[in-house]
């Protein structure tokens, strides 16, 4: 019992940074209708600004995990903010127009970059991420060790998805971004300025994936710079699952991908843990290719 | 192109790489190992330009593919190497080679119906998830190595095998893009909805594209198997299937003297770079990104093709 209960609260707390990335995923494609196969490798290079800030961070706080937290997981928004937006303007924007594939092979190509660019930048070898968060002991039992860092984790995506949800349903800039997700032409025409709304958009994203950067790196605490590969494609299984352009289906399918895969590996093996993902994928494709909360499109000739 | 003529230049092609493979232990070995990546390299790109550039169903799992033909080519010739006690038996190698063929291209059908049923974005991230399924099942697999590997492949591979398959898949894929068969890919390639409203079995066109695709990958992997002696999973995982969709679209999707130049290339290049080796990836990757922001039809584009290159040649042979 014990044991299923470390399983829960450890499924919940990956699920929930898959729910992060995949809120990334699913905006820029509800505005841009592509994938942003280079959303993963942002969330690598958020950890790897957690990883080179905090030592900076630490003194200037006075050592304290309260303050340096929250100070290096903005910096790491912020940064990642930026490069969101930067990608954005020097390899999509110039492709609005164009064919899908050529978007498709674009973002390939940028996440290959930042791949191997962070391999010549930070190094190939896997990184030790420094404690960031208060990380004490809370249970330790024969079978349940319950520590605070799933709690430290499983909050900050909560009080971040929240304030998303604000964002996005209480101000003009979300309004407009649900408007432009809705229908991009009509949108203009009613004055939105769409590049402002796309730019926002992949703060917005960046963001989060930069916030699921540091938190994985709380959570599993060796970066690298290929970390961004598998998590990012997961998570993008997870839009899918919970329907693309879709945001709570985004965190619903986060939740349900991590808590697969964490039962999978606790119960079953560890080696299939990559290819239980691409499974589901594939089943919902099959069966249900709006995913659980999206609504179906009809394709329009 | 005309048919006759491409078949004397098949045989040709053939003939060719016959003759060097009687010298080929004069040349160099490093040399000779380039030559021989770039045969293989030219009939993945090839083969996947079937499947990406002429049906225009983007790819991402090829080397999949590869590594299913690498495996049952491995075990078929170590079998028939056993029962036969022949090492060199001229016919251990194509029997190995098209039963990884066969068996890449069941594998091609089981991934092909559920997923090619998917557009654009969601396939590629099917195949390249295919494609490391199929890598996580072979390193589970004890009986092929698991994630140390397979050893001890009888080391077949000469240039007369590789570059007669080579010259048989540029011969079969042009003529089958040229045939009346063949437009068919390019109509579903260039607009979907009206291929089908023209009647065109869209499905059944893109699952033979893929079957074709991944029984040429299949072989072609045999060939690397039997080449280098020594496979693991590693060998084939989604960077390899990247370095061939690289080629593709440098050379240009749907040009297949494009894809070939592009293979070539992109095969010596790192061989010709190998002090700044670091960089090989970031190179390919900000070649994918402004090729396609500044020229998406590759380096040579559509117009580029082979008939037209021979035509060319005549010409010069004509006048000189």
């Amino acid at each position: 019992m014990s044991e299923l209960l470390q399983q829960v609260i450890n499924g919940i707390s990956l699920g929930s940074i898959y729910a992060l990335i995949a809120i990334g995923y699913t905006m820029v494609y509800g505005v841009l209708r592509f994938i942003n196969f280079a959303h993963g490798d942002v969330f690598m290079v958020g950890a790897f600004v957690g990883y080179y800030a905090t030592p900076h961070i630490m003194p200037l706080v006075g050592g304290s995990l309260i303050l340096a937290g929250p100070i290096v997981l903005l910096l790491a928004m912020i940064v990642c903010s930026i490069l969101g937006v930067t990608i954005e303007k020097l390899a999509y924007k110039p492709l609005r127009f164009r064919p899908k594939l050529t978007i498709l092979i674009t973002a390939i190509g940028i996440s290959l970059f930042l791949e191997f660019g962070g391999q010549l930048v930070f190094g190939p070898d896997p990184k030790s991420f420094p404690t960031l968060f208060l990380s004490t002991t809370l249970i330790d039992s024969q079978n349940l060790v319950l520590r605070t860092t799933p709690i430290v984790v499983i909050g900050t995506a909560i009080i971040l998805m929240l304030l998303l949800r604000f964002i996005v349903m209480n101000t003009k800039l979300g309004t407009a971004m649900r408007a432009v997700s809705f229908n991009q032409q009509a949108a203009s025409l009613m004055g939105i300025n769409i590049n402002t709304v796309i730019s926002f958009t992949f703060v917005l994203g960046s963001s989060l994936a930069a916030a699921g950067g540091i938190l994985y790196g709380t959570l599993y605490p060796s970066i690298n710079p290929l970390m961004g590969i598998f998590p990012g494609l997961k998570a993008f299984i997870s839009a899918v699952l919970g329907g693309i352009g879709n945001i709570p289906g985004a965190a619903l399918g986060g939740l349900i991908i991590g808590m697969t895969e964490t039962f999978v590996t606790g119960y079953l093996s560890p080696t299939y843990r990559d290819a239980i993902a691409f499974g589901i994928l594939i089943l919902i494709l099959l069966f249900k290719p709006s995913g659980i909360l999206g609504r179906h499109e009809a394709e329009k000739v | 192109m005309k048919s006759n003529s491409s078949k004397l230049y098949l045989l040709a092609a053939i003939m060719v790489s016959l003759l060097v493979s009687f010298f080929q232990d004069q040349i160099n070995p490093y040399y000779f190992q380039i030559v021989i990546y770039i045969g293989i390299n030219i009939i993945l790109a090839t083969s996947l330009n079937l499947i990406n550039g002429f049906a225009g169903q983007f790819s991402l799992g090829h080397a999949g593919f590869m590594s299913i033909g690498a495996y049952t080519a491995a075990v078929a010739s170590s079998m028939l190497h056993v029962s036969s006690g022949n090492p060199t038996g001229f016919l251990v190698l194509p029997v190995a080679l098209l039963l990884g063929g066969a068996v890449a291209a069941l594998a091609g059908l089981l991934v092909g119906i559920p997923t090619l049923r998917l557009k654009g974005d969601y396939l590629a991230i099917t195949t390249l998830g295919f494609g490391e399924i199929i890598r996580v099942v072979i390193q589970n697999l004890n009986f092929l190595g698991g994630p140390r590997g397979f050893i001890g492949i009888p080391k077949l591979t000469n240039f007369f095998w590789v570059f007669s398959v080579v010259s048989i898949v540029v011969f079969v894929i042009s003529n089958l893009i040229n045939s009346t068969y063949g437009k068919g890919f390019l109509a579903v390639r260039d607009d979907e909805i009206a291929a089908q409203a023209m009647g065109i079995n869209t499905t059944k066109y893109k699952v033979v594209a893929f079957i074709t695709g991944a029984f040429i990958a299949g072989i072609a992997g045999g060939l690397y198997a039997h080449f280098v002696s020594y496979i693991n999973p590693q060998q084939f995982s989604f960077i390899k299937s990247i370095e061939i969709v690289v080629m593709v679209v440098v050379g240009g999707m749907g040009s297949t003297a494009g894809v070939i130049f592009a293979a070539v290339v992109l095969t010596i290049l790192p061989e010709a770079l190998r002090t700044v080796a670091q960089y090989r990836m970031v190179i390919y990757s900000l070649l994918l990104v402004i090729i396609m922001i500044t020229r998406p039809q590759g380096l040579f584009g559509k117009r580029f093709n082979l008939g037209r290159f021979f035509s060319a040649l005549r010409k010069l042979r004509v006048s000189s």
